[in-house]
């Protein structure tokens, strides 16, 4: 069928054109085909870019166009670094980072440590427990807070059911110290069974042989672990980590239909502290500055990362 | 497979499997939890749905559908009594809440707004990430490194960064709160990702085919439309369902750049409001329905997964 579209519109390309296409060189098709994305993405990404840099050094507010633009230098750069509420933002950030990291890594590698056991029916077991990862955080962060409904809720109830404790007392989005705790709860449950998977793949590269040969030298099986399985999944391990790290840095939609960033601002990340600056109070100048210090965060931590990752790799 | 199978030394033991099996059905199940829940408080009534101890066996209702898919006023019993009698299930419900169902709600035109918009844009990213995957694996391009690495750095911005100066640009050009405003958007975030997929994919396809094709007196062109898209198919259907997910799935821009006409479901579905409070059979239903095509698409896809979360980095 591909053939016959192919050759109609051979035919119906009139034969100047025709011409014209059959004898485009290599390199003229290269670009051809190249350049269409180059340029979205720099009419998408790029000059909104340097728009919010230029943005980043005025005092402009995008609810007064017509206001006059100041030039402020880099005071917006210097209020930033010293606004309170931002190191506290991103206090809360790194908190929510390091916990989400942390708790995926250990269960998304064991449940894939599990999995390679290669028990009967591990593959329809798997694909189930991928589904949460697959889901929209916006919708997931909000039909979560159902579940977090004290007493109504069937996460309070369950834990109620266990502890013991009133489930009228388990108020997990307005106590002040539990609610950081329910984003993290959360984000793990959403995305460990993707470290889960990336795991799984630096498991099934270990080839068969190492351990062969690691049972004739009868090395034990904690030993085994320790000197095979761990470091020959650790580059996987890493890129795991990478891409949750990134992805958490950023995270908005799933805390802020969840929280909104309360009680008070316990769990405003910084994303939403980015939004409330930029879209609530208006101050177009400030959170364009503050939007480019947080990418050049994170693309600086990526940038070291992913050179760890490479020399982890060449090992 | 190797000689050892019969009696391997690393082969796990009956028990360890058994460990392990159990260990990973109970986890999936309490993972799928949250969803079985959700799906069934989108067929409980409104009471049921905030009943304590919360409700296991419950007489099912299509209630949340209705309050979903219309909006409702409240009225007096007496007024209610001098209407005909109820056409239909949802009516009837309605009617015993002293309610009348005053038209449709805003659900439906959203949800044709994401399916319009997660098209458009998966299309136009595909479209454009499978030129220029071809461009990058077949040909020598000048900085290919650094320009694949501008393509998918563009991934690193958080979106309320992005957004700030995007709403700016479509607020002078007029593109705020358009479908060809997201489909743009959507379709620039999406690039990078099918870029990097289609380029591993690509490379896959040996080389050999193309340069027996124009030995056959095939141009460039042709042998690119005739040998390499057939065996690509795969990797472009891959690829694309993952543009699709990731438009249907967002967010942050939507809820941003959009708040009437081109609004999509994600930011919709939280604002569904019942009396007194959220209506969570009708939150629930939404959420049901807008999940759906997800648990498809998962089914279907769980062979490249691995691939299209990891921008291609892990093939497997």
């Amino acid at each position: 069928m591909l053939n016959r579209t192919a050759e109609n519109v051979a035919r119906a390309t009139p034969e100047p054109l025709a011409r014209k296409v059959r004898g485009i060189s290599d390199k003229g098709l290269a670009w051809l085909f190249i350049s269409p994305t180059i340029l979205l993405l720099l009419a998408i990404n790029i000059f909104p870019l340097f728009w919010a840099i230029y943005l980043s050094f005025t005092n402009f507010r995008a609810n007064r166009p017509n206001e006059v633009v100041k030039n402020l230098g880099l005071a917006n750069y210097q209020r930033i670094l010293g606004d309170q509420d931002i190191w506290i933002a991103m206090q809360t950030t790194a908190h929510f980072v390091f916990w989400t990291i942390l708790l995926q890594t250990l269960i998304g590698f064991t449940l894939a440590w599990l999995i390679d056991r290669k028990f009967r029916g591990h593959a329809f077991w798997t694909t189930i427990i991928l589904v949460p990862m697959m889901l929209s955080p916006a919708v997931v962060g909000n039909f979560w807070r159902f579940l977090y409904e004290p007493q109504i809720g069937l996460f309070s109830y369950a834990v109620s059911f266990v502890t013991r404790i009133p489930p009228t007392d388990i108020q997990m989005l307005s106590n002040v110290s539990l609610a950081p705790w329910s984003i993290i709860i959360v984000d793990t449950w959403m995305w460990t069974p993707y470290v889960m998977l990336i795991c799984l793949a630096g498991l099934r590269s270990i080839p068969e042989y190492i351990y062969e040969a690691a049972e004739v030298d009868r090395a034990s099986n904690w030993r085994q672990f320790w000197s095979i399985t761990l470091p020959m999944a650790l580059p996987f391990i890493m890129l795991a980590v990478l891409f949750r790290g990134i992805e958490n840095f950023k995270m908005f939609d799933m805390v802020t239909l969840l929280t909104g960033g309360g009680p008070g601002s316990t769990t405003e990340v910084a994303s939403i502290t980015l939004k409330r600056q930029a879209f609530e109070s208006w101050r177009t100048g400030y959170s364009s500055a503050f939007a480019i210090i947080l990418f050049v965060a994170v693309f600086g931590l990526a940038n070291i990362y992913v050179k760890a990752l490479n020399k982890v790799k060449q090992r | 497979m190797s000689l050892t199978t019969a009696h391997s030394v690393v082969a796990p033991s009956g028990t360890a499997k058994g460990i392990a099996g159990t260990i990973i059905v109970a986890y999936a199940l309490i993972s799928i939890v949250p969803l079985l829940w959700i799906f069934a408080t989108s067929f409980k009534t409104p009471p049921d749905s905030i009943a304590y101890p919360p409700k296991i066996v419950f007489q099912p209702s299509i209630e949340g559908y209705c309050n979903l898919f219309t909006t409702r006023t409240r009225q007096t019993p007496e007024y209610i009594n001098s209407l005909g009698p109820a056409t239909g299930f949802c009516d009837e419900t309605v009617r015993k809440r002293n309610m009348v169902i005053a038209g449709p709600s805003n659900f439906l035109p959203r949800f044709v707004n994401s399916l319009i918009i997660a098209f458009g844009s998966t299309f136009c990213a595909v479209f454009l990430g499978t030129l220029s995957a071809y461009g990058f694996s077949r040909f020598k391009v000048p900085l290919a490194d650094d320009l694949l690495f501008f393509i998918l750095s563009t991934r690193f911005m958080p979106p309320i960064a992005v957004a700030i100066p995007i709403y700016l640009m479509y607020r002078e050009l007029g593109l705020s709160d358009t479908a060809l405003g997201m489909i743009l958007l959507y379709t620039a975030v999406n690039v990078s990702l099918a870029v990097w997929l289609l380029k591993g994919f690509i490379d896959e396809i040996p080389r050999e085919y193309e340069e027996a094709a124009m030995i056959d007196g095939y141009t460039r062109l042709q042998a690119f439309w005739r040998t390499v898209l057939p065996q690509a198919t795969t990797g472009i259907a891959a690829t694309a369902i993952f543009c699709l997910i990731f438009a249907w799935n967002e967010y942050a821009f939507a809820a941003l750049l959009t708040s009437g006409t081109a609004q999509t479901a994600p930011p919709f579905i939280p604002t569904i409001i019942g009396e007194g409070g959220q209506d969570w059979p009708a939150v629930a239903a939404g959420t049901t329905i807008f999940l759906v095509p997800i648990l498809v698409f998962t089914i279907l896809l769980r062979k490249q997964l691995l691939r299209g979360i990891t921008f291609g980095a892990v093939r497997k």
